[in-house]
């Protein structure tokens, strides 16, 4: 795929972080907005997708060296595994929980162990997506 | 006890990590870190002893499956203290002897993945209460030994032993499973302590007997009872420490532990004693007769494993007996079959353990292992060769060896059996102690062609593969080990009998009040009597036998004794296979077209269909609310993209008419107030969109397809029955309520999961199984894009293939 795109190129150079970040975003609000794990993790792919699209492969692959199958085998075990934490504590499988907690520049702030459990997911799907618009795309 | 439960876990816990440490370290035989796993178990299991002999047992539950009284239950008593102690110590001795055998060329991370995971999974089967655990155990038994023996997995017969086993042993285990699930069914519970409490008050139930064959169907296919023995010799083609640990030491014992354990809960059927005995008895005849023609060595043992555990077996069902009379000074006679089973199964481990290890040494040494090239091994491998005569007259069951000792209990307690009322007259117990003794015979036949053909005669050097040495001294060590209880066993066999079997016989004989009565003196010399007349005539006729061999062996050809299993079960195999193929060739068409049909065809059928059965196509109007202009005007786009889409010349509208459906679904849920959703919706659109433009440009021509108009005309049928289900579904759904709304509990979702997204709750917290399993989908199917796209080409498949 090469497209030759000078007003692509320079426009995806910004958006790709506006993505990016509206990903994270939507991923971190997820529990009391809109979001979670499964969207944030689909805004992050459009992002790569969209980077990967513009760009050729082995340019985007120096910025990001990662291995994307990696990253979704490490979020299937992160959302596997939150489960069986859980077990640990004597709960049921995939049990959660929360609190309310004072840290120093949030204010107070709730965590929850569901975060775990949805960085999992986000994971997953962005590896998942990356991996299979990029196989399919340097099969060609 | 937590603990105990730990240690099923430890060896799966170190199976996880050896990869890793196998790549890390290179200076070092990965299994000097492996072997520390089941010396800790073995030490940690034998602190028990004494406690155990006191009459204590041990229970740790942990909840898991409440719903179907599921539960993580360990219990140690003395029947899974043997069983552990045998699969942990046993399995020290061959993790110390594989080091030496196995060369560091070898995959050997993997080997010992496997080999733990088998030992964790061994653990699992002895110390789980609960039974359904036990079968998930059971079988992941089956699949670890089916990875071993298929180690060498680029030979064609370790691929096909590996098959055989695994076909037999699962396919009996999930018979098994079914017996599992009627007695929990009958007694309400999946506990076996719980089931031995009760199972008094439900023998009379139909299920009772047909749970009962069914569990003899899992312990028979697992200890090679005949017809299912055929697996075992096929098995061997995995490498030697696996044949030692796992042939004879501990999976094949899984079938005789069962018994062992549900003999409390069937024991005083008299169906389970014919059975039981029977198969025993004519399985020790079967294997004992069958192991005297074998040329290899390895063979000869696997069918000597298999008439020695019928011999267990057939024990074991005798002891049975005990239980049908109750507890009384007649009925405490019949359980010393039970004792002398215990026993065997212990001094077995032993020597049949040391044998296999030898024969490993012999194969390792010489390239071979066929008795006709083997011979006057004596003169260079003088230590092999005392280990290999220890095992052997073990085996043959002379003393001063412990076999001497299990042997004359069998004979006794045949002696005894042939008292029994249940058996119709005297002549069935003569019968079954003449087959014993016949079965003896050739026992004591093989057991002396193991060591006077390989290590006397005379040594031809041309006839092995490689030049004579003794084996290096690690290799020696664990066979030593083994040989040296086999010797020690005899002169203290109350040490064991107090320690180890009195307990287990509780365990057996829960009802019985007094345990000392179930324990034998173990004696060396138990005076003149008819045992040991039988042991004396064994060894007469069995020298004869073996002195003259070649001129009666010529039988072999002419009896039938190659009953012919195996070629039936190979052709049953090749069978299923052909009937498949032809049954897939009939709807495997290739064209999703066919497919496409299949699925709506079957969609119209099952949810139609059920839909008029219940007659519940009844709408209700009443509570809905008025449709706006704007969602209206939405739908009626959507229904004319849609329709449009059916008449559209270029691939390219297509796309943007599916683009047009997407997102308004996405409006949709902007207008019904649920923005989770319509995020979702508009990415999700998004990125198919990107992705189908990507392959777009690869795409073949878009070409109006051209059917007759039978076809046609029966799409179209399909077409419109698919629509008008799915309009009805809708409306029945919204229509009927057959059940209480749980959306009460979501809108409590702040308080119960500190979310204000009720639909993230629902994801994160509430139903968070749903979501992990779609995410390990959506993992499967990537990998599975993966796979199909970047691995067709690659070739190598041809190069493991028959050798």
């Amino acid at each position: 795929m090469k497209i030759n795109d000078v007003i692509l190129k320079t426009v995806t150079r910004i958006v790709a972080f506006i993505i990016l970040t509206f990903g994270v975003e939507l991923f971190l609000s997820g529990h009391n907005n809109p979001g979670g794990g499964f969207i944030g993790g689909l805004v992050l792919s459009s992002a790569f997708v969209l980077l990967y699209l513009v760009n050729d492969i082995d340019t985007v692959r120096m910025g990001i060296p990662f291995d994307f199958k990696k990253i979704a085998a490490i979020g299937v075990f992160l959302a596997v595994g939150s489960g069986v934490g859980s077990v640990l504590f004597g709960e049921h499988f995939l049990t959660q929980a929360f609190g309310h907690f004072d840290l120093p520049v949030f204010g107070v702030t709730e965590l929850s162990t569901v975060i775990v459990f949805e960085a999992g997911v986000a994971l997953t799907v962005v590896g998942v997506v990356v991996t299979i618009i990029l196989t399919i795309s340097e099969d060609v | 006890m937590l603990t105990i439960t730990l240690s099923i876990f430890i060896p799966f816990l170190a199976a996880i990590f050896i990869p890793f440490i196998y790549k890390r370290i290179q200076s070092r035989h990965i299994g000097w870190f492996v072997i520390i796993v089941p010396i800790a178990l073995f030490i940690f299991l034998a602190s028990f002893i004494p406690s155990i002999a006191n009459g204590s047992t041990y229970m740790h539950s942990i909840r898991w499956i409440e719903s179907a009284k599921i539960h993580f239950t360990t219990y140690l008593d003395g029947l899974s203290l043997i069983f552990g102690l045998l699969i942990t110590g046993v399995g020290s001795l061959v993790i110390l002897y594989s080091i030496y055998y196995l060369s560091e060329r070898e995959s050997l991370g993997r080997f010992y993945v496997y080999l733990l995971l088998f030992m964790g999974a061994m653990l699992g089967v002895v110390l789980s209460d609960n039974l359904m655990v036990l079968y998930v155990f059971w079988e992941l038994t089956s699949i670890s030994s089916f990875l071993l023996i298929a180690f060498w997995y680029h030979r064609k017969k370790s691929r096909y032993g590996a098959q055989k086993s695994m076909l037999i042993t699962v396919s009996g285990g999930i018979g098994m499973l079914a017996g599992f699930i009627m007695l929990q069914t009958m007694t309400g519970s999946f506990s076996v302590r719980e089931i031995v409490a009760t199972i008094g008050q439900y023998t009379d139930e139909p299920l009772f007997l047909v749970a009962l064959l069914l569990v003899l169907l899992g312990a028979f296919t697992k200890s090679a009872q005949f017809p299912f023995h055929i697996w075992l010799p096929d098995a061997m083609e995995a490498p030697t420490p696996v044949s030692a640990y796992l042939h004879s030491a501990t999976m094949v014992k899984a079938g005789i532990y069962l018994v062992a354990r549900f003999t409390p809960i069937f024991g005083g059927e008299a169906v389970w004693l014919y059975i039981v005995s029977g198969v025993g008895i004519f399985t020790l005849l079967l294997g004992s007769l069958n192991a005297v023609k074998q040329t290899d060595l390895k063979a000869l043992l696997a069918y000597s494993t298999i008439s020695q555990l019928g011999l267990v077996m057939s024990l074991f069902g005798l002891g049975s007996v005990a239980l049908h009379h109750g507890y009384s000074t007649d009925s405490v006679i019949y359980t010393q079959a039970t004792f002398a089973a215990l026993f065997h199964l212990v001094n077995h481990s032993t020597f049949k353990g040391a044998l296999f290890m030898v024969v490993g040494i012999v194969d390792h040494e010489l390239g071979t292992r066929d008795i006709r090239r083997l011979g006057g091994l004596i003169a260079f491998m003088p230590v092999t060769f005392t280990i290999a005569l220890i095992g052997s007259f073990s085996m043959a069951g002379l003393p001063p060896f412990n076999g001497f000792l299990s042997k004359e209990m069998f004979f006794e307690a045949l002696v005894n059996a042939r008292n029994l009322e249940i058996f119709a007259t005297g002549t069935i117990g003569t019968l079954v102690l003449i087959i014993a003794w016949i079965a003896s015979v050739f026992t004591f036949v093989y057991s002396m062609i193991i060591v006077f053909q390989t290590f006397f005669g005379e040594f031809h050097p041309e006839r092995v593969e490689k030049p004579i040495n003794e084996a290096s001294k690690g290799m020696l060590v664990a066979p030593s080990v083994l040989a040296i209880l086999v010797v020690i066993i005899f002169f203290f066999p109350n040490l064991i009998g107090n320690y180890l079997l009195r307990p287990a016989m509780t365990a057996i004989y829960p009802t019985f009040a007094n345990a000392e009565n179930l324990t034998p003196h173990i004696k060396a010399w138990h005076g003149l009597n008819t045992a040991l007349w039988m042991t004396i005539g064994v060894i007469v006729l069995g020298t004869i036998l073996y002195r003259f061999m070649r001129y009666w062996k010529g039988v072999y050809s002419i009896a039938p004794f190659n009953w012919n299993l195996d070629t039936a079960f190979n052709s049953s195999l090749s069978w299923l296979e052909n009937g498949s193929h032809y049954l897939t060739r009939l709807y495997m068409k290739g064209y999703l077209k066919d497919y496409l049909v299949y699925i709506f065809v079957f969609f119209v059928v099952a949810v139609g269909g059920s839909i008029l059965f219940t007659g519940s196509y009844s709408f209700d109007f009443s509570d809905d609310s008025s449709i706006a202009v704007n969602e209206f005007l939405i739908v009626l786009s959507m229904a004319g993209a849609a329709l449009s889409m059916l008449f559209v010349k270029s691939r390219m509208t297509a796309i943007i008419l599916n683009g047009v459906l997407g997102y308004s679904i996405a409006l949709l849920f902007v207008i019904f107030r649920a923005p989770d959703l319509a995020l979702t919706q508009t990415v999700v659109e998004t990125v198919t969109t990107a992705l189908f433009l990507l392959c777009f440009y690869f795409l073949p021509e878009w070409k109006k397809e051209r059917s007759a108009r039978k076809t046609k005309i029966f799409n179209g049928i399909i077409a419109i029955l698919a629509g008008t289900i799915v309009t009805v579904l809708g409306l029945t759904v919204q229509g009927n309520k057959l059940f209480e709304s749980i959306s009460v509990y979501f809108e409590d979702a702040y308080r119960l999961a500190g979310g204000k997204n009720i639909v993230n709750t629902i994801l994160g917290d509430f139903r968070a199984f749903d979501t992990m399993l779609e995410v390990v989908v959506l993992f499967i199917a990537g990998i599975g894009v993966f796979t199909l796209i970047k691995l067709k080409s690659k070739k190598e498949g041809q190069d493991i293939e028959d050798q």
